[in-house]
Order: C-alpha cells, then sequence, then structure tokens
C-alpha cells in the first residue's frame, strides 16, 4: 500500500512541474509491437532458405496432425518433410509423425497459446534442415492466438473440420483472412454430421477469397491428391524463385 | 489469451525506445490496433496492469485508439471501410468479395509520453 502511495506522488509532481520537475515529453515511435518477433522470423526465413515452410493452424481436433501424418506418408517417395510441432503440453503429436517417417520435434508451449517466431527457431535446432524439402510447423490448437506471430513461413494453412460449424471463417476473420489455403477436413462424416458445403464455401469465400481451398479426410484419403500437388507446385515455385535470385 | 505475450513485447519496445530519448519512466503508452488485429481491449488492459510492474512504464497509462478495418476491391478499385466485425469485405460498389486488407491488422506502438 505505502508503495503505491509513493508511486501516486511521483506522478502527481511530474504533472504539476511546480516544483520544476522533469516535463513529459512526447516522443513518436511508430513500430509494430511484432517487431522483435518479425526480426526473428526473418531469420528463420533466411534458416530455412530453399525449403517451403508452412505454418498450419486451426482448432483443437480438427485433423492437424492426422492430415501430417498422411502428408508426410505420401510424400515420402518425391519430398523429404520435416515436422514442427506446437502444443500445449505432450510429445505425443511429434511421436505419431515421427512414426509416419519424418523428423519432427515437439515444442511444449506450457501455458503459451501460441508459436513466435523464438520458439521456432530454438526446435529447429534440433531439426536437420539441410535434408528436408518442405518443413511444416504445426502451430497450437487455436484459431485467435496464432494469427499474429510470424514464424517465419512461405504460406499460411488454416484448416477446420466439418463437425465446427460453416459459419467458423466468419467468427475467426483473422487467421483466415491471412490464408493461403483453407482445408476442410474430415469430409468422410460431412453428411453424418450433416455440414452444409456450399454455406461453408461461401464463409470461406467471403472472407479469404483469394485462398486455395481444399476439401479432405485425412482419414480415408479423399481430396489429398489436390493438395499434395498444391504442395509439390509452390514448392516447385519457392525454389525457381531463389534460383533467379541468386543468378540475378 | 495472447494479450499477454503483447504486452510483453510492448513493454520490452516501449523500454528500448524511452531509453533512447535518455528518458527515466514512461507516463503513457498510445497504441494504435486495428479492428481486425484480433486484441481484446479488456484482456490487453489487463495483461498491462499485470506485466507493467517493476517496468519504466509501472504507473504508465496505456491509451488504445482502434482503427477501422479498411479494404480495397480488386474489381473496381474502390476503397472502403468493412461494415461489420467478421472480416467479410464485400465491396458497396460493385459486391465483390476482396481480399486487400488497407487497414485494420494494425499492432502499433504509436509514440510514449516520458519524463
Amino acid at each position: 500500500m505505502a508503495t503505491h502511495d509513493s508511486t501516486r506522488d511521483i506522478n502527481l509532481h511530474s504533472h504539476g512541474g511546480v516544483d520544476g520537475s522533469t516535463d513529459v515529453r512526447t516522443v513518436q515511435v511508430q513500430k509494430s509491437l511484432m517487431t522483435h518477433n518479425d526480426g526473428v522470423a526473418a531469420e528463420n526465413r533466411m534458416r530455412f532458405g530453399s525449403r517451403l515452410v508452412l505454418n498450419i493452424v486451426s482448432s483443437p481436433g480438427s485433423g492437424k496432425t492426422a492430415l501430417m501424418e498422411r502428408t508426410v506418408r505420401e510424400l515420402a517417395n518425391d519430398l523429404q518433410v520435416g515436422v514442427v510441432v506446437g502444443d500445449l503440453e505432450t510429445d505425443n503429436d511429434a511421436v505419431r509423425i515421427h512414426d509416419a517417417g519424418a523428423p519432427s520435434v515437439q515444442i511444449v508451449t506450457g501455458a503459451v497459446c501460441h508459436l513466435e517466431a523464438e520458439m521456432v527457431a530454438r526446435a529447429v535446432d534440433n531439426l536437420d534442415v539441410e535434408g528436408l524439402d518442405v518443413v511444416v510447423i504445426e502451430n497450437v490448437g487455436n484459431l485467435v492466438c496464432p494469427a499474429a506471430w510470424d514464424l517465419g513461413e512461405d504460406l499460411r494453412v488454416t484448416m477446420l473440420s466439418v463437425t465446427e460449424g460453416e459459419d467458423k471463417p466468419l467468427k475467426y476473420p483473422r487467421i483466415f483472412k491471412d490464408a493461403h489455403a483453407v482445408i476442410v477436413n474430415k469430409i468422410d462424416i460431412a453428411e453424418v454430421v450433416g455440414f452444409d458445403r456450399a454455406k461453408a464455401l461461401d464463409s470461406i469465400a467471403k472472407v479469404a477469397p483469394a485462398a486455395t481451398v481444399f476439401e479432405v479426410s485425412a482419414k480415408t484419403g479423399e481430396g489429398m491428391a489436390d493438395w499434395l500437388d498444391w504442395l509439390r507446385a509452390r514448392r516447385v515455385e519457392k525454389v525457381e524463385r531463389l534460383s533467379k535470385v541468386t543468378v540475378g | 489469451m495472447h494479450e499477454f505475450s503483447i504486452v510483453m513485447s510492448m513493454l520490452d519496445l516501449a523500454e528500448a525506445s524511452a531509453r533512447e530519448e535518455g528518458a527515466s519512466r514512461i507516463e503513457a503508452i498510445h497504441l494504435e490496433i486495428g479492428a481486425l488485429a484480433g486484441v481484446v481491449p479488456e484482456a490487453l488492459e489487463f495483461a498491462f496492469q499485470g506485466a507493467r510492474e517493476g517496468t519504466m512504464a509501472s504507473a504508465a497509462r496505456l491509451e488504445v485508439d482502434y482503427l477501422p478495418a479498411v479494404a480495397r476491391c480488386n474489381t473496381c478499385d474502390a476503397s472502403f471501410e468493412l461494415d461489420n466485425r467478421w472480416g467479410v469485405a464485400l465491396c458497396p460498389t460493385c459486391g465483390t468479395p476482396s481480399a486487400q486488407l488497407l487497414q485494420g491488422k494494425e499492432m502499433q506502438l504509436a509514440r510514449l509520453e516520458v519524463a
């Protein structure tokens, strides 16, 4: 209590200025609150080099890890994928991805509801990036908090599943607006749960009109081919873009 | 509750900027936050009250200007303010949904009042 009162006294003096105490002055800063994170993200980007890097976000339980397991398996013949997995607790997801055949690193965030560029930088120390073609960062399951943090990715992928309600993009606009691709997962059970496909696609188109949309079942494999082709094409695009920069 | 992380970054940035100016304390922090930045005002204030102790901003005010979301239509090139909080940017002139956001995602430390 005493501390609080003395703090107040200091304030009164500085505002009053009667006793000639230091004047309050205004300093223009105009810097993003993300300045530090964005700097580390830029370093991550340098470090990833020509590897295609994805940041996948969704609610908990929409099937990020299942999608990664199948993606890793189906790309195994042409592209080596490495996965960085963020979770509040446990390394269960990293183990699942490792079992699917990909190098994986788990980030346990504890109480933190999103990944930040620094967490990814530390995790990547434990990943042999040189031997990879694609790095997937599986964010903490959350459709709000991860939105603002650039991790050094090339592409942001936002996923929803058919059990979550067709208006999800309208409820979480920021994370859908930033998406290069939107994946609708679990289409194998769409009918059973009464999923209104047209309504969902309309919500996505309204919030993220430029995003490429994939409708998949990570469980049965339906629709996966288009998603994998898209990944292959983006990877080729990045390698070509970087080789031009180097030559030029 | 990512607002706590945002406030920690804000305090680091504010203290560094205040020190550069040779100030000894921060009296007020002025932010600009876009309508689609995903920041909850009450959560931001709550996190600030908790995090400011022991910093140069331990007795500072937090003042936030919320900026409306503005989009540009790719079809007819008109700029318009979004009339909803859902991020739906339908051009009022031609009805096309727009992906191009000109303003609305800002999280900016605009200025400080220091002494």
